[in-house]
């Protein structure tokens, strides 16, 4: 480890690996924290258990804010488990002289997404510091879901799965990126945002074998193949025009200098499934987003690494995101 | 019907277009008496051909030597330590191009400073330096300017409107260098194996292709300058394949739809205004070259970082690393995968040699993509 903490340690990619590896898994080393998913699975199985905190700017951006963006982020990840989301805390750290109504917009936006999973926050904590000692505003959520559907698991993805995504890559990110730059684009370009768990419960209801589920926040879709082939041991081949991408996220790539499969995503999940399976998966996630996709295949060729797969024959590997995103330079 | 952005890169991505490139090239290399080793001179260039899987494309007696094309890359150790010393000052914001963040010097990288307290922002364009001085009225913002001729109007462009509004309290640190004098260096070494060149198509936007008329002339090397996507680049190898087929020496232009003979005169004369060229540029891995970096004329003194702080900047030249190869990889005299720390002490994450600091840089791209051929 490097004697300071640098921004790259919170990229969602290899740096963050190392860090939570070398410091943190050291430190609370114990058999449910090692198995890295996106929940603890907790009481017998019965409980999927998370936390997240979040910090952004700006704090309100096209499709969501700070608020939306908490209890989607925790909510999520239990969706992720297979659990309903019930209890949630909420902890706000709010920086002196934060204008009160935009902390009601943002109280109320998280109410709305706490009734579309169907939890309730009911625990809390408030704490306001002086000016400077954080930026405008971090929340903390942490939740308790109960388990619809056990076993679902990265470290359990064979050749006989697939992999798929629930919609258009890469949303929440461009969209970060193109507010921060202050880029205005006359496009209808919005933040991805969404709670999960309704798709979650249609593909369980809808009797769907899931292997592994997992959202593709920081890191992208790229970090989440990645540590899905080093989890499970396998090799995952993507065919790279598979990968639905909005042409308003490729233009911000291309003005930027970055990979879709890279960019951050909040209503974006990467779906194992059997593959006897993957027709009606992709039949039920097209219900909330026509441009779900089967995007690549489990192979052994390389096992512990992603391949992509060009449409005009050639291959190399998908490497996991590292450093901060950085645009090249001419 | 409206030109939307994907137009600018969709067809020149088209699968069927780049195996059909493919096809050509395959069967005119067979005409071939010799292997021929193309440099892509350009960092951009080295990104594309690694990303789209070019070189799996080609049969094998067409062969790639990476180029010194990546700014970042060939910037020298000591240079990397005014950019730190500069960010360590107690009132200055230092301002760059977000390719500089990991580059290690002595003491760390930009991004070690900016960890330690010093405010280092990174941006994408130059005149982003306008908006930070006016809110930071009582900071002096030093802007470390980066790159080739593509980048060097930007920073002329900024020196312009700060004299223009005389704006106090922005400087600049210049490192801009120029890629004719690069590729002449190159050719002068009695071990060159370069037969052909790639030509930066960017650097020609603004400078012309007329900077390259040199080299079918005088040193007998073909020069097409190429866009940057796979189908432009494959479609540059096989126009170079066909000048050896053909016994052609020629400069021609791939890129047409933004390359002429002139290039960008507005840019040009801004460039002229303010920058004049140094006796010699260190170049990292190839040493001292001849008139191949700009610096700004004597009468901008008073916005130059390197003559307000010279007291506290770094003037020995420091070495690489005993085990870099940085230095033949950007000669084209071995590829990074025979250097022995490649992918081992040396990663992205860890860059000890200079072309693996930057995503442009040849060690960097053949290890994100290139492990597979």
């Amino acid at each position: 480890m490097n004697k300071t903490i640098s921004l790259a340690c919170g990229n969602g990619g290899e740096e963050n690996n190392e860090l939570i590896s070398k410091v943190f898994y050291k430190a609370f080393k114990n058999d449910i924290l090692e198995k890295g998913e996106d929940a603890a699975i907790i009481h017998n199985g019965e409980l999927a258990f998370s936390t997240d905190s979040f910090t952004v700017s700006p704090l309100f951006f096209a499709g969501a804010d700070i608020g939306k963006l908490a209890v989607c982020g925790t909510c999520n990840d239990l969706a992720m488990m297979g659990a309903k989301p019930k209890y949630l805390t909420c902890s706000v750290i709010i920086e002196e002289g934060f204008v009160t109504a935009d902390l009601e917009r943002i109280v109320a936006s998280m109410k709305q997404e706490l009734e579309i999973n169907g939890a309730v926050v009911v625990s809390g904590d408030t704490k306001v510091v002086p000016r400077g000692s954080v930026d405008k505003i971090f929340i903390n959520t942490t939740g308790i879901g109960e388990v619809l559907k056990s076993g679902i698991s990265a470290n359990a993805i064979t050749n006989e799965d697939v992999i798929l995504v629930n919609r258009d890559i890469g949303c929440h990110g461009a969209t970060i990126f193109a507010a921060r730059e202050g880029m205005e684009m006359s496009s209808s370009l919005k933040s991805d945002c969404a709670s999960l768990f309704p798709q979650v419960k249609a593909l369980i209801d809808g009797g769907v074998e899931i292997t592994a589920l997992r959202d593709a926040t920081r890191g992208g879709v790229s970090a989440v193949l990645n540590e899905w082939s080093k989890q499970s041991n396998i090799c995952i081949e993507v065919e790279e025009e598979k990968i639905p991408v909005s042409d308003e996220v490729k233009g911000i790539c291309e003005m930027l200098g970055f990979e879709a499969t890279a960019l951050a995503n909040e209503g974006t999940f990467v779906l194992a499934i059997k593959k006897d399976h993957a027709e009606l998966a992709c039949r039920i996630l097209k219900e909330f987003n026509p441009h779900a996709e089967i995007i690549a295949n489990v192979t052994s060729r390389h096992v512990g690494k992603v391949v992509l797969n060009s449409s005009w024959g050639t291959s190399r590997f998908l490497e996991m995101p590292n450093g901060e995103l950085l645009p090249r330079i001419c | 019907m409206a030109l939307e952005l994907k137009n600018l890169y969709d067809d020149f991505r088209d699968a069927k277009t780049i195996k059909a490139y493919a096809k050509i090239i395959q069967e005119d290399a067979k005409k071939l008496p010799l292997p021929i080793n193309i440099m892509e001179v350009c960092g951009g260039h080295t990104h594309t051909i690694m990303k789209y899987g070019i070189l799996q494309l080609l049969p094998k007696n067409i062969k790639f030597v990476h180029g010194p094309g990546c700014p970042v890359c060939i910037m020298p150790k000591e240079r990397i330590d005014h950019a730190y010393a500069l960010a360590m000052q107690e009132d200055v914001i230092l301002v760059t191009l977000g390719d500089m963040i990991k580059v290690p010097g002595s003491n760390g990288s930009l991004q070690d400073a900016r960890s330690k307290g010093a405010d280092v922002r990174f941006v994408y364009s130059p005149m982003d330096c306008m908006k930070i001085a006016k809110e930071n009225p009582h900071a002096k913002i030093i802007f470390f300017a980066i790159g080739f001729e593509t980048t060097t109007p930007m920073t002329a462009a900024l020196l312009d409107v700060v004299i223009k509004k005389d704006i106090k309290n922005i400087f600049f640190h210049i490192n801009h260098v120029t890629v004719p004098e690069a590729m002449a260096a190159l050719l002068s070494d009695d071990e060159c194996k370069i037969n052909a060149f790639l030509g930066p198509s960017h650097v020609s936007v603004i400078s012309g292709s007329k900077i390259y008329e040199e080299f079918p002339r005088d040193f007998n090397k073909p020069v097409v300058v190429s866009g940057f996507e796979p189908v432009d680049v494959m479609q540059s190898i096989s126009m170079i394949v066909k000048q050896f087929v053909e016994n052609r020496c020629e400069l021609e232009v791939e890129y047409k739809r933004a390359v002429n003979r002139d290039g960008n005169l507005n840019a040009q004369r801004l460039n002229d205004k303010y920058f004049e060229q140094v006796e010699n540029f260190r170049w990292r891995g190839l040493g001292d070259i001849p008139k191949s970096g700009l610096k700004l004329k004597a009468e901008y003194d008073i916005y130059n970082a390197e003559v307000i702080y010279d007291a506290i900047l770094p003037k020995e030249p420091i070495d690489d690393h005993k085990l870099c190869i940085c230095g033949d990889i950007l000669k084209g005299k071995a590829n990074p995968p025979e250097c022995s720390i490649f992918g081992t002490a040396c990663k992205p994450t860890s860059p000890i040699g200079s072309c693996m600091v930057s995503s442009e840089g040849a060690c960097a791209a053949y290890y994100k993509y290139g492990n597979l051929i």
